[in-house]
């Protein structure tokens, strides 16, 4: 064997450790943990009988889907836009789009109160207006404007950095060839920034399907699974519940981010 | 030769200034036959593209531009509304698109049904004897592969005008000519109007039933290629296109005088003039029998020719080809003949 293996496999230590100390040693124990309940290990069968678990799983899911396509939608268009027009004051634009990035949870559920709470913006609007009080924040619709907040900087970035990349010639082609707005969004551009879609679009989706402090925030009673692990966790001391909500949020916020993966290779590939 | 398939386009006071005030073309007017092959050949930043990119609807002339296909106006019409042909010079292939998908794209979007488009996208492939690499993806391909798919592709939809942006300017030498002689074959078989851009004059040359050359968003020099090589319009375009000898001089009573000598010619009488002629349009004399003469400076074997350095008698120096059969020495004094249509006087 050579010492340049053997000094490669001696770098390879360190690594090891960080995994064992910050992945294997806590996802061990807390699988551990949600067997140590009443139930044991079918207490991952338990969270998905029980129906008010389930429900608060497929309500963060589809939460979480919707917030991905919203922040996409609007991170698509403005990036595009951004990208193809200067005008004055764009960069002041752009870092106060990218502003909320270092805001933590709270603080944009705190964002959300002021403006669709019971004292918020929308309210003190609506109820002017004669409209009745409009107040949506402490509740799903809240939650989902929060996580569209929090991720939308995230996902500009990302798909700014992608448009800007794409070269102009590819959609001056296709016009060329005849094809108009539409066409041309939809077999260059789209294509063209579909990675960063993938990417940026896996970062919405994990953090609206973990998001705590804005929930956390806004109200005790949104249903949504890390609040739920949150109740379990604190309130009713219910280790092993709490455990086995954890781990089935990893996974199935894995699962989910690895099948449209998958999804969008085949999806590239086939148009091809 | 088959009748022209193409559009005659007729450019009028096309000049082009960006948003951000450059200046790339001054107004210019242009007229490009049905079915002709027209190079624009000019320096980096002359304004090559630009003319090419207002002639495709890409951009927009400066108000009183106007630009017609077979007479009618398409000044207003964006370039999808065009029907032109498109090449690029980095290509622009479509990398989600299999080579055929994207010699169909055109047709695709005019709403061709599959089976058609495909059959029709394959004979073009075939047409230019790519038909093997249909199924390949983009980036599987040389870049002399992608030059023939991206003119596929352009070609697959029948445009009026065909536009092509330096296309070879990314290939290797070898590759680049023997690529050139088969757009050459392919440009006069369809007789399509063909406007190319390059800054490569021996492309030019080879290539164009004439040429525009261009400079500081200016046309110099519009003619045919024999004519911009031997009766360049000025120093520029001289110097552009070849090399290119100089003499300084005056002309008096019907006689270019210069340094080496006298060169009966038919000008008016001017206090400053300049002869330009190319390094093989002299023949070189015994000095007895020219009234140019010069001393021989250098002489370089090269096969089937020599080139031989001439001194001037005022320092000049020019450039001349020789056959490879005849006796210089260095130091020896030559005579030089010119005949009439080989030179500019300027
Ligand atoms: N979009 C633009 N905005 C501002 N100026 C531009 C733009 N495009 C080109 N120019 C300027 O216009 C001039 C002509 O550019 P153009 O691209 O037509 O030159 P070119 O002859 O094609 O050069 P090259 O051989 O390098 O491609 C240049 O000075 C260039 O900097
Ligand atoms: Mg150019």
């Amino acid at each position: 064997m050579h010492s340049a293996d053997r000094l490669a496999r001696l770098f390879l230590l360190p690594l090891f450790l960080f995994v064992a100390a910050f992945f294997l040693l806590p996802m061990v124990r807390l699988v551990g943990v949600a067997g140590s309940g009443p139930n044991g290990m079918a207490e991952y069968v338990a969270i998905l009988t029980n129906p008010r678990h389930f429900a608060t799983l497929v309500a963060t899911l589809a939460l979480s889907a919707a917030v991905t396509a919203a922040t996409l939608a609007i991170g698509t268009v403005v990036a595009l836009f951004l990208a193809r027009n200067r005008f004055w004051g764009r960069p002041l634009l752009v870092s106060c789009l990218t502003l909320p990035l270092a805001f933590p949870g709270v603080v944009v559920g705190f964002m959300v109160i002021l403006l669709a709470g019971r004292q918020g913006l929308l309210s003190s609007l609506s109820m002017g207006l004669g409209m009745g009080r409009w107040v949506f924040a402490y509740s799903m619709a809240g939650l989902f404007a929060g996580y569209v907040y929090f991720s939308l900087p995230r996902v500009l970035v990302t798909l700014m950095a992608a448009v800007e990349k794409l070269d102009p010639a590819l959609e001056e082609a296709a016009r060329s060839l005849g094809a108009g707005r539409f066409e041309v969004l939809r077999d260059v551009t789209l294509p063209g920034i579909a990675p960063a879609l993938m990417a940026s679009g896996a970062i919405a989706f994990a953090t609206a399907m973990g998001a705590f402090g804005t929930a956390f925030t806004l109200a005790t009673r949104i249903d949504v699974l890390a609040m739920t692990i949150y109740t379990e966790f604190t309130l009713n001391a219910n280790f092993a519940t709490a455990a086995a909500l954890s781990i089935a949020l990893g996974l199935i916020t894995w699962a989910v981010l690895a099948l449209s993966r998958n999804l969008a290779g085949g999806g590239v590939a086939a148009a091809g | 030769m088959t009748a022209p398939t193409g559009a005659a386009i007729s450019i009028a006071g096309c000049g082009k200034t960006y948003p951000d005030g450059t200046r790339a073309l001054s107004p210019v007017d242009l007229e490009v036959k049905a079915g002709e092959t027209l190079v624009l050949l000019g320096p980096s930043g002359c304004g090559k593209t630009t003319l090419l990119r207002l002639i495709a609807g890409l951009e927009t002339p400066d108000a009183g531009g106007r630009i017609a296909f077979d007479g009618a106006d398409v000044t207003a019409l964006p370039i999808e509304k065009r029907n032109v042909g498109m090449v690029f010079q980095s290509y622009a292939l479509f990398p989600n698109m299999s080579v055929i998908d994207n010699v169909a794209y055109g047709l695709r979007v005019r709403g061709v049904a599959t089976a058609a488009r495909r059959a029709q996208a394959a004979s073009v492939l075939t047409m230019m004897r790519i038909e093997a690499l249909a199924e390949r993806r983009i980036d599987q391909l040389s870049g002399g592969q992608r030059q023939r798919v991206a003119l596929a592709r352009a070609l697959a939809v029948r445009p009026r005008v065909l536009l092509l942006d330096e296309p070879l300017t990314a290939l290797d030498a070898a590759l680049r000519e023997h690529l050139r002689s088969e757009i050459d074959a392919l440009l006069r078989r369809l007789a399509i109007t063909a406007v190319y851009v390059t800054h490569d004059q021996a492309e030019a040359l080879a290539l164009g039933d004439r040429i525009v050359v261009m400079k500081n968003g200016a046309i110099a020099q519009v003619g045919t290629p024999r004519e911009v090589y031997f009766r360049p319009a000025d120093d520029y375009v001289a110097g552009f296109v070849g090399i290119t000898n100089r003499l300084e001089g005056i002309v008096r009573n019907g006689r270019f005088e210069t340094a080496a000598g006298i060169l009966p010619v038919a000008a008016p009488d001017r206090a400053k003039a300049h002869l330009l002629f190319r390094p093989e349009a002299v023949r070189l004399v015994s000095p007895a029998e020219a009234t140019l003469v010069f001393q021989v400076a250098q002489v370089e074997f090269q096969g089937p020719r020599q080139r031989v350095t001439l001194n001037a008698g005022d320092g000049a120096r020019i450039i001349a080809e020789a056959p490879a059969d005849l006796d210089l020495a260095a130091g020896a004094a030559i005579g030089l003949a010119l005949d009439a249509n080989r030179y500019t006087l300027a």
